[in-house]
């Protein structure tokens, strides 16, 4: 149990987890401004949620603080230990992006393998890893032969492996089943604890589960409709007054303005 | 099931042939019955082999060469805008001249041996195994670089981890049709000037008017490179083990 707890801590170091501002950001997509004049700041060391109708740029803002070289925009994006995302943030999709043709330990292992730096080290980490998300005796199997709950396990663990302060989630259970999805909601907030997590998603219920704080977004241009700090610490339960004290308000606000 | 099926094609195919020449009376020298040719690949079957052999050197060496040449081309266009954009039109006008054209040429040039065969089955796989291996790494998923960008991978490790292995399935469906035209590319070679192979030894009988030798070689030759197909196939889609399989049937 002791390589358990060593290995947790060690994700990442919280001291380290950076807050994030973006400083009145102008980008254009596909001829339409989704965000003109946008500024937000994102805590760190702590999950912020980002919450939104389809469509209202949150996943763009996400590639945005992954520096993502495809997107044109002005503004400025900070981070509060170094000036840019470069080595800080690591990445979680929808899509589970596992390698078909690896299997799921060598999946976990990819970033060390992408840097040409795979150490017996890492081995033992993402063994570790594997073990505490509950996979141990699978870390031979293909992606094929895994539940898509399982495969989004080892995305995050693919995620964790790489010791980044700075985690970006883009709707990273939005496609799995609700049981499934509040194990790993559950997971996932006990393994990142203390990294700043920017956790995109269009569920209220995941977002005030998951959330020191969350931002609800909306517009065109994007701007931020109000923001939440639920009370107590995430995971949250579903009954949890820190949820449901906001769930109905929130719900009924987003399904107000998708019908604007 | 699947060892039936071919069996029964193949034996309906057989009955039709013979059916053809039973009922219409066409004389054996224009298209002899499936028996008689049976007895020729039996009878002429020393002959057969040794030309068989040099057709087959001809079609493995044309088959290497042609997959080297064309995966290293697809690899050079991936890794360098430069080449890939000289080299791209390149390839794509010298689709528009036809292939077999340059046959005679390639005996002018690399003589009657066996080198101007392997010469023109080279040039007619190049181009599939090139294209399709090509626009297989063009096509991997942007979210995949992407992810790899955000590790903060080496270029020459996003090549070998994702982008050769996303291409993958699509080289195979380039090899498989490679496989499929090498014996023609070897074939239509040895038409144009030689002294060996089952090309050759076709065109002779021929000219001596030998018809049921004519067709025992095109049987064999037909046998074969079926053979070798499935072969290259099976073998492929237990190599190529993530390549989508059977989405409609």
């Amino acid at each position: 149990m002791d390589s358990f707890a060593a290995s947790r801590s060690r994700v990442v170091d919280m001291r380290d987890a950076p807050g994030i501002t973006l400083d009145r950001i102008h980008l254009n997509y596909a001829d339409q401004p989704l965000f003109a004049d946008f500024s937000l700041h994102i805590p760190g060391g702590q999950t912020t949620c980002i919450l939104g109708p389809s469509g209202c740029g949150k996943s763009t803002l996400l590639r945005l603080l992954a520096g993502s070289p495809h997107l044109a925009c002005a503004g400025e994006v900070r981070f509060a230990s170094r000036p840019d995302a470069c080595g800080q943030v690591s990445w979680m999709s929808q899509n589970d992006l596992l390698l078909p043709w690896l299997n799921l330990l060598d999946n976990v292992l990819l970033g060390a393998r992408l840097r040409g730096e795979l150490r017996e080290r890492d081995r033992d980490k993402a063994l570790s890893l594997v073990r505490e998300a509950g996979l141990s005796g699978c870390e031979g199997k293909l992606p094929a032969a895994l539940s898509g709950g399982m495969r989004q396990r080892v995305a995050l663990l693919r995620t964790l492996m790489e010791e980044r302060p700075v985690i970006l989630m883009d709707e990273p259970f939005s496609a799995l089943d609700a049981l499934t999805r509040l194990r790993l909601q559950n997971l996932a907030a006990r393994l990142t604890q203390g990294a700043t997590v920017v956790l995109v998603t269009h569920d209220p219920l995941e977002a005030l589960r998951l959330g020191h704080r969350v931002v609800v977004l909306g517009g065109t241009p994007a701007r931020v409709f109000e923001t939440i700090d639920p009370s107590g610490p995430p995971p949250r339960d579903p009954g949890d007054p820190g949820v449901t004290a906001h769930y109905a308000g929130l719900l009924a606000r987003l399904m107000s303005r998708e019908g604007e | 099931m699947n060892v039936l099926r071919p069996m029964i094609l193949a034996l309906g195919f057989l009955l039709l042939w013979q059916a053809v020449v039973s009922l219409s009376g066409v004389p054996p020298y224009i298209l002899p019955g499936p028996l008689p040719v049976g007895q020729a690949v039996v009878t002429h079957f020393p002959a057969l082999a040794r030309h068989l052999g040099t057709t087959m050197a001809e079609i493995l060496l044309g088959l290497t060469l042609g997959t080297i040449l064309g995966t290293l081309a697809a690899l050079v266009m991936i890794m360098s805008p430069f080449f890939k954009r000289w080299l791209l039109p390149v390839l794509v006008v010298s689709q528009a001249i036809p292939v077999f054209a340059l046959a005679p040429i390639l005996v002018l040039w690399l003589g009657y041996g066996m080198a101007s065969k392997v010469g023109m089955a080279v040039l007619i796989i190049f181009f599939p195994v090139a294209s399709s291996f090509y626009s297989g790494m063009q096509r991997t998923d942007p979210d995949l670089l992407e992810l790899a960008r955000i590790m903060g991978a080496r270029r020459l490790k996003v090549l070998s981890v994702i982008i050769v292995p996303s291409a993958l399935p699509a080289f195979a469906s380039g090899l498989r049709v490679a496989t499929a035209v090498a014996p023609i590319g070897a074939v239509v070679g040895e038409w144009v000037g030689s002294s060996a192979g089952l090309g050759f030894y076709m065109l002779h009988a021929n000219a001596r008017m030998q018809i049921d030798i004519m067709f025992a070689a095109l049987t064999v030759l037909a046998a074969v490179s079926l053979g070798l197909y499935f072969l290259v196939d099976r073998l492929l889609a237990k190599l190529v083990f993530w390549q989508p399989q059977g989405g409609i049937s």
